[in-house]
C-alpha cells in the first residue's frame, strides 16, 4: 500500500477512534445521573482513544521509514554474489544506486547485466515485503491502540488530563523545532567559519583593511591567495546603516508622535496604512529607484556645487534605505505611544504641563522600551539589507567613511562570493560563512544592548 | 433616548429637546417623582475662591451638566456626591479646564477663580492648571522616580532655581502629603513601585509641589483600602489650612468626615448644596434624602 493511502486510512481510523471514544464515554456515563459522573467531556475521551490509536502507530511508521532504506540496502548487498561484496565502499554505493534506479525504472527485464538484474529483482522483492510488513504492522498497532484506548474509557478516567499532557508535549516539540533550527543554523555557520579561519588567520580577517577575495583557478597564478580583510565591509555596512537610521529615526519618530498625539482619527486611519505600505514595497524597487533616480540626482547636485560624488554612493543607498525602514520605526512607536495610558497624560496636564511637555517628559519615556525595539528592528533591517546596496552603493570594497563614495557591505559581498561557479571548500566560499557569522554577532550585540537599555529604562505602570 | 431623537426629523427633535430642558428629571418611579427647580440650599457663599454661573457641559450632542450655579469658598472642603454618571467628574474637570483635552466636550457659562474668568480667551489653560491642581481616581504616578514625580511640575513651572531648592521643595511636598517618612530613603525608586495608598499620596505631593490654590480630587480613595483612606482623609484635613479643596466621593461617610459643605448632583443637575451637617441630618430635597439614606445610588 503506498504511503498516501496508508496515511489516509490511518486518518480515517483516527476519526473513527474519536467517534467510538466519545460514544463509548456517553454510553458508560448515562447509566447513572446523566453525564455528571464523567470526569471529562466526551470529546476528551474521543481524543484520548484517537491518541492511543494514532501515536504508537505513527511512531512505528516513522521508525520504519527511517531505518527501512538502510536495512533493505544491506540485505540487498548481502544477497549479492560473493565477488561483488569485496568492492570498495564507493563502488558499492554506485552499484546500489544503479540497482535502485533500475528497479524504479520499471523495466528490469531489459537490463543485460545478469548480476544487476538479479540484484534489482531482489531489491524490489525486499521493498515489497517491507512495505507490506510496514502496512500490516501499523494497522495492527493502530487497532490494538484503539481497542486499548477504548477499554480505558471509564467515567473516572482522567481523559482531559491525558489529552492535555499530550497536547502540551506537542507544543513543546513545536517550540523546540524553532529553537533547534536556530541553533543548527548558527552551528553550521560557526563550523564553516572555523574551516575558513583554518585557511585564513582570524586576525587577517578581523583587522585586515583590504578585501579582494578573488582566488585564482590555478595555484601557480600570482595573487592566488586573495585577501580577506573584512574591515572595509563592516565599515561600509555601518556607514550605510547609520545614514539610514539618521534619516529613519527622526522621521519615523516624529511621524509616530504626530499620528498618535496630534492627528485626527480620520487622518490616522488613512496615514498609518499608507506609511506601512512603504514596508511592503519590494527592496528591488527601492534598489533601482536608488540607482536610477537618487544616485544620479546626488551626482548632479554634487557637480553643480563642485563636489565629486560617485555615481554609486553610500549616501544614495543609505537615504533610500532610510525611507524604506521609516515604517518600522513609525508604526511600532505609534503603537506603543498610543498604548501609554490616558491617565499618564491626564496626570501631566493636570499639573499644568503643555502638550509638548507631556509628550516629551511623560509619554515618550513611558513608551521608550517599545520605541527602542522599533529602532532596533529598523537597524537590523538596515544591516541585513542587500538589494539596495548592490544596486546603489556598488561592489568596491573601499575603506572610507565618506558617504559620497562607493562602498560595499557585508551582505553584498556574501552574495557576490556565492554567486557564480565556485568550489565549496575554497576560502572564497567559506569567507561567506565568516561574514555571516560576523553579521550574526553584530545583530546579537544590538539585541543585547537593546535589552539592556529597555531594562534600564523600563518603568512599569500598572 | 438621544439615539431616538437623532433619528427624528429636525423639527420634532428640537421641540423634544426643549421640552426635555423644561421638564428635567421626570421619572415615573416614585423616588424620582420630584421635580428639580433650581438648586436648594446654599450654593453661593461670601468668600468664593471659585465660582460657576449657568454652567452647561455637552459631550457632542449630549448634555452632561445642566445649568449649575455653585461657589467654592476659600479654604473649605466641598464634597460632591451623587449617583454614578451624574456629572460630578465632568463638573470637577470644568474647574481646571481638563475638559479641554476631550475634543467633543463643550463647556458654557461663567467660571471664575478669584473673580478672574478662567474661560476667557486670554486665559491659558496650562497656567490655570498650575493654580488648580488635580488628583485622580486611580493613582497615576508617572513612570519615573519618586523624586522626579514630585519635581516634575516644579521643574515645568520653574519653581526652583537650583538643585538644592528643588530638593527642599520635593521634601516639603512629600512631608505635606505625609509620605516623606516612608520614602525618604527610596527617593530614586520608581513611583510605580509604591503601594496604592502611597501612590495616591505621591500624586497629592506632586500636585502640592506646584503650589496650587485649589486642589480637585476625583474619588481619590476609591481604589484604596480603609487604612490608606484614613491617612488621606487626615491629610485633607491638614491641607485645607492652605488650600481650597473640592472632592468627589462615593462614600457618604467620607463626605461627612472631611467636608464643610456637600453638594448633591443628580443626572447632571445640582440638586442641593448645604452645610455637610445639614445635608446628612436634615436634607431638604427628596432626591438628596433618598440618596443619603441609600434608597438608590
Ligand atoms: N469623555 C466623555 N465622552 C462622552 N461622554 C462622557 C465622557 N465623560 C463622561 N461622559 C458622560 O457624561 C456623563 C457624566 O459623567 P461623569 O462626569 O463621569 O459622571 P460621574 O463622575 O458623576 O460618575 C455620563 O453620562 C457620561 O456618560
Ligand atoms: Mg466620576
Amino acid at each position: 500500500m503506498p504511503i498516501q493511502t496508508l496515511l489516509i486510512t490511518l486518518i480515517a481510523l483516527l476519526l473513527f477512534s474519536f467517534f467510538i471514544g466519545s460514544k463509548r464515554s456517553i454510553a458508560v456515563s448515562s447509566v447513572r445521573k446523566g453525564r455528571r459522573n464523567l470526569h471529562s467531556r466526551p470529546n476528551y475521551y474521543g481524543f484520548m482513544v484517537a491518541i492511543w490509536a494514532g501515536l504508537p502507530a505513527i511512531f512505528i511508521l516513522i521508525l520504519w521509514s527511517v531505518f527501512n532504506s538502510s536495512i533493505v540496502t544491506s540485505l540487498t548487498i548481502a544477497g549479492l554474489p560473493e565477488g561483488m561484496q569485496i568492492q570498495s565502499k564507493d563502488e558499492l554505493g554506485l552499484f546500489i544506486n544503479e540497482i535502485k534506479n533500475l528497479s524504479s525504472s520499471g523495466n528490469i527485464e531489459s537490463e543485460s547485466d545478469l548480476v544487476k538484474k538479479d540484484a534489482a529483482f531482489h531489491y524490489q522483492k525486499l521493498e515489497e515485503i517491507s512495505t507490506l510488513a510496514k502496512t500490516t504492522l501499523v494497522f495492527v498497532i493502530a487497532l490494538l491502540g484503539m481497542l486499548f484506548g477504548r477499554s480505558l474509557v471509564k467515567p473516572e478516567t482522567r481523559a482531559r488530563n491525558m489529552v492535555e499532557t499530550v497536547v502540551r508535549w506537542a507544543m513543546i516539540m513545536c517550540a523546540s523545532i524553532a529553537i533547534l533550527s536556530t541553533v543548527g543554523i548558527v552551528m553550521s555557520v560557526l563550523f564553516e567559519s572555523i574551516r575558513f579561519f583554518n585557511a585564513v588567520p582570524p586576525a587577517d580577517f578581523l583587522f585586515g583593511t583590504h578585501w579582494s577575495p578573488q582566488t585564482s583557478m590555478r595555484s601557480d597564478q600570482v595573487g592566488s591567495s586573495g585577501s580577506f580583510g573584512a574591515i572595509p565591509l563592516f565599515v561600509g555596512t555601518l556607514l550605510i546603516s547609520a545614514i539610514a537610521l539618521i534619516i529613519a529615526v527622526p522621521l519615523g519618530l516624529m511621524a509616530a508622535i504626530y499620528l498618535s498625539e496630534y492627528a485626527s482619527s480620520a487622518v490616522r486611519s488613512f496615514a498609518k496604512p499608507t506609511l506601512e505600505i512603504l514596508a511592503g514595497i519590494p527592496t528591488v524597487v527601492y534598489g533601482f529607484f536608488a540607482a536610477l533616480t537618487v544616485a544620479p540626482f546626488f551626482r548632479n547636485m554634487g557637480e553643480s556645487i563642485g563636489l565629486s560624488v560617485a555615481s554609486e554612493s553610500a549616501l544614495a543607498a543609505g537615504l533610500v534605505m532610510g525611507v524604506m525602514i521609516i515604517p518600522f520605526v513609525s508604526s511600532l512607536s505609534d503603537d506603543v505611544i498610543s498604548a501609554v495610558p490616558q491617565a499618564m497624560r491626564d496626570g501631566s496636564y493636570g499639573m499644568g504641563a503643555t502638550k509638548s511637555e507631556t509628550i516629551r517628559q511623560v509619554v515618550i519615556p513611558a513608551a521608550l522600551p517599545g520605541i527602542v525595539g522599533g529602532i532596533l528592528l529598523a537597524a537590523s533591517r538596515a544591516i541585513g539589507e542587500t538589494m539596495i546596496v548592490v544596486m546603489a552603493a556598488g561592489l568596491s570594497a573601499k575603506l572610507t567613511i565618506n558617504p559620497l563614495e562607493a562602498v560595499t557591505t557585508v551582505t553584498v559581498q556574501i552574495v557576490t562570493l556565492l554567486t557564480g561557479d565556485q568550489e565549496f571548500d575554497s576560502p572564497k566560499t567559506l569567507a561567506a560563512f565568516a561574514l555571516g557569522l560576523g553579521l550574526f554577532v553584530i545583530t546579537l550585540m544590538l539585541n543585547i544592548a537593546a535589552l539592556h537599555i529597555i531594562r534600564n529604562y523600563r518603568e512599569q505602570y500598572e | 433616548m438621544t439615539d431616538l431623537i437623532g433619528t427624528l426629523p429636525g423639527m420634532v427633535k428640537s421641540s423634544l429637546e426643549s421640552e426635555e430642558n423644561k421638564l428635567p428629571v421626570v421619572e415615573t418611579r416614585d423616588e424620582f417623582d420630584v421635580e428639580i427647580s433650581g438648586t436648594i440650599g446654599k450654593p453661593l457663599v461670601q468668600n468664593a475662591k471659585m465660582s460657576s454661573r449657568n454652567c452647561d457641559v455637552f459631550y457632542g450632542d449630549k448634555q452632561a451638566i445642566f445649568n449649575i450655579n455653585l461657589d467654592i469658598g476659600k479654604n473649605e472642603i466641598i464634597a460632591m456626591i451623587g449617583p454614578s454618571g451624574c456629572g460630578k467628574s465632568t463638573y470637577l474637570r470644568v474647574l481646571n479646564r481638563m475638559n479641554d483635552t476631550i475634543p467633543i466636550c463643550r463647556v458654557t457659562g461663567e467660571h471664575t477663580l478669584d473673580g478672574e474668568d478662567i474661560y476667557a480667551a486670554e486665559q491659558d489653560p496650562v497656567l490655570l492648571r498650575a493654580r488648580v491642581g488635580m488628583v485622580f481616581q486611580k493613582p497615576n504616578p508617572f513612570p519615573k522616580s519618586i523624586y522626579d514625580n514630585v519635581a516634575y511640575g516644579a521643574k515645568l513651572h520653574g519653581l526652583a532655581t537650583n538643585r538644592s531648592e528643588l530638593d527642599d521643595l520635593v521634601e516639603a511636598s512629600l512631608i505635606k502629603a505625609g509620605l516623606f517618612k516612608e520614602v525618604k530613603d527610596d527617593l530614586l525608586m520608581p513611583g510605580t513601585g509604591l503601594s496604592g495608598g502611597q501612590q495616591q499620596r505621591l500624586c497629592i505631593a506632586r500636585a502640592i509641589a506646584v503650589d496650587p490654590e485649589v486642589i480637585l480630587m476625583d474619588e481619590p480613595t476609591s481604589a484604596l483600602d480603609p487604612i490608606a483612606t484614613a491617612t488621606i482623609e487626615e491629610l485633607m484635613d491638614e491641607l485645607k489650612e492652605n488650600y481650597t479643596i473640592a472632592i468627589v466621593t462615593h462614600s457618604m461617610q467620607q463626605a461627612a468626615r472631611v467636608s464643610q459643605r456637600t453638594a448633591y448632583f443628580h443626572l447632571g443637575k445640582l440638586v442641593e448644596v448645604n452645610d455637610t451637617n445639614t445635608v446628612f441630618t436634615n436634607p431638604e430635597h427628596k432626591l438628596t434624602e433618598n440618596y443619603i439614606t441609600g434608597r438608590f445610588g
